[in-house]
């Protein structure tokens, strides 16, 4: 190459200056799990910004929903599995093992796969949590937490005349919306979703990422999927893992453009062998 | 990349593209190739079959067109593939302008062809040569992928550029000999500022190359050898003669 010729660098995304003021929610740093003798997770370090959507993509197996479960250590269910490393909630050490999970989880709250309501009525359903965390002290106060839910799930003028009927009755993709009000009637700081759309049509998926794009304004929202379309419709921010490795995390723009990795590159193009 | 999709049939669509920009270009470098033989030939019949065949690039441009559009919604490409597909699209249009210039030269070939000859048809059918070129250059460049011979085609405008503005210079000063020159030469102004557009899409599709293949841009900051804008002649004076004043 002359001198007359020069390369610029690959642009970096539009919004790269809002990276000064961005607030880390979630600092994870060298994380390492075990199944047993299986290394699913190797030295993940991964920040998790402040009212921002990060989207975990990666092939099945790559340890994606592993780490996702290690953010409000559900991973503690599974005997043989074992969590090392560091990962901080703005100051709280998520593995501390002296610490109230029922509490963390009521600031990490978590939205599954398949829709899962209780086998209560749809007031229930959201009342729940507010109530054995002791959020609501009256019945006017539930009243008002259950009614805030649903609109911010924007299920609300959906089920408003139907609130004692059973949550198991209600559509999937309002089944999904119940489960995301229920995880939002405690005040959450974090939700963790994992695949929380692979069970939902379109059109209810399409609602799902729209209310994914309002509650990122109160919320800070992590999210794995499969889809790499809903990854880069509803991210700011990407991390590809592979393996059990972290192999890039960028500005969601960035890994979709013009990913640094060729295995990042590879997966979502669809040339992973 | 050499590694293939899943997917075989977006391979197939993805090399489609290629060799349709690789015929598209084919057909815009033997109409460039035409056009110069017109002029330098004062070949009429060569020129009216250059007009006719642009009808056939601007069919390629339409054809690579709706392919780039149905791999955008039925494949939704992504990093670099998204980038060779947009990358079809900009060169389509690139080419499909550098054939209506061809076909501008091809048709001022006829003009001239009525005309008495005047002396620098030589540098023009030169600078055509280089264009040409230029063009076969990085047409190469983009079916191979080549990223260092697109760079250095890239900067070749430049003296494509040179050529210009020194036939520029030139076609004045025998406009100023002999009014009688005027319309050959003003023709000429025409061919010669179409053979240099024609150069400046060639370095759009060497910057497309380089997009294609590392996602980043070519810096602006290539060698200009265009100064005819800024080129001023005035007639000299009878006993001046001899003494040529420029700029």
């Amino acid at each position: 190459m002359s001198d007359a010729v020069r390369a610029v660098e690959a642009p970096t995304t539009p919004d790269a200056p809002a990276a000064t003021n961005r607030a880390t929610k979630i600092a994870s740093k060298d994380v390492n799990v075990f199944y047993a003798d299986k290394h699913a997770l190797k030295d993940v370090e991964l920040d998790v910004y402040e009212h921002e959507v990060t989207a975990l993509i990666g092939p099945s197996g790559c340890g994606k929903s592993t780490y996702l479960r290690c953010m409000n250590r559900m991973n503690d269910v599974i005997d043989i599995c074992r969590v090392t490393g560091s990962i901080k909630l703005d100051d709280t050490d998520i593995c501390n093992s002296q610490l109230d999970v029922v509490q963390l989880r009521a600031r990490v709250g978590m939205v599954f796969q398949k829709p899962n309501p209780f086998p209560k009525s749809i007031y229930d359903n959201i009342a729940y949590g507010p109530r054995i965390h002791g959020i609501a002290h009256t019945k006017a106060e539930l009243d008002e937490i259950v009614q805030r839910s649903l609109e911010r799930a924007g299920l609300w003028k959906e089920v408003n005349d139907r609130l004692d009927q059973p949550g198991t009755g209600l559509s999937g993709g309002q089944q999904q919306r119940l489960c995301i009000a229920r995880a939002i009637a405690v005040n959450p700081e974090v939700i963790l979703m994992d695949e929380p759309c692979s069970a939902l049509d379109p059109i209810a998926t399409a609602r799902i990422e729209e209310l994914i794009d309002e509650l990122r304004e109160n919320f800070t929202i992590v999210i794995v999927t499969h889809s790499m379309q809903q990854a880069a419709r509803v991210s700011q921010r990407t991390a590809f893992f592979h393996l059990g490795d972290l192999i890039e995390v960028g500005e969601t723009e960035q890994i979709f453009t013009n990913p640094m990795d060729s295995r990042t590159q590879g997966y979502i193009t669809g040339r992973f062998g | 990349m050499s590694e293939s999709h899943i997917v075989s049939s977006y391979d197939d669509e993805l090399n489609g593209l290629r060799s349709a920009i690789s015929e598209m270009g084919g057909l815009v470098e033997a109409q460039l190739s035409n056009a110069i033989q017109a002029i330098a030939r004062r070949d009429d019949a060569l020129a009216a079959q250059c007009i006719e065949a642009d009808k056939r690039i601007d069919g390629m441009e339409d054809q690579i067109e709706a392919q780039t559009l149905r791999m955008l919604a039925l494949r939704q490409p992504v990093a670099q593939d998204l980038r060779q597909v947009l990358s079809a699209l900009r060169i389509s249009h690139d080419l499909e302008r550098m054939g209506d210039y061809a076909t501008n030269v091809a048709k001022r070939a006829s003009a001239l062809s009525q005309l008495p000859e005047v002396g620098p048809i030589n540098g023009i059918v030169r600078m055509g040569r280089l264009t040409h070129g230029v063009l076969t250059d990085v047409l190469d460049a983009y079916t191979q992928v080549d990223l260092e011979r697109a760079m250095r085609s890239w900067e070749r405008d430049e003296e494509i550029d040179q050529m210009y503005t020194s036939l520029f210079r030139e076609l004045l000063t025998y406009m100023m000999e002999d009014p009688r020159n005027i319309t050959a030469c003003a023709h000429l102004l025409f061919v010669a500022k179409n053979i240099e557009r024609i150069g400046d899409h060639a370095t759009n599709i060497a910057e497309t190359v380089y997009f294609e293949e590392t996602g980043g841009r070519l810096s602006g900051d290539r060698p200009k050898g265009d100064s005819s804008s800024f080129a001023v002649m005035t007639p000299v004076q009878p006993e001046d003669r001899g003494t040529d004043t420029d700029e």
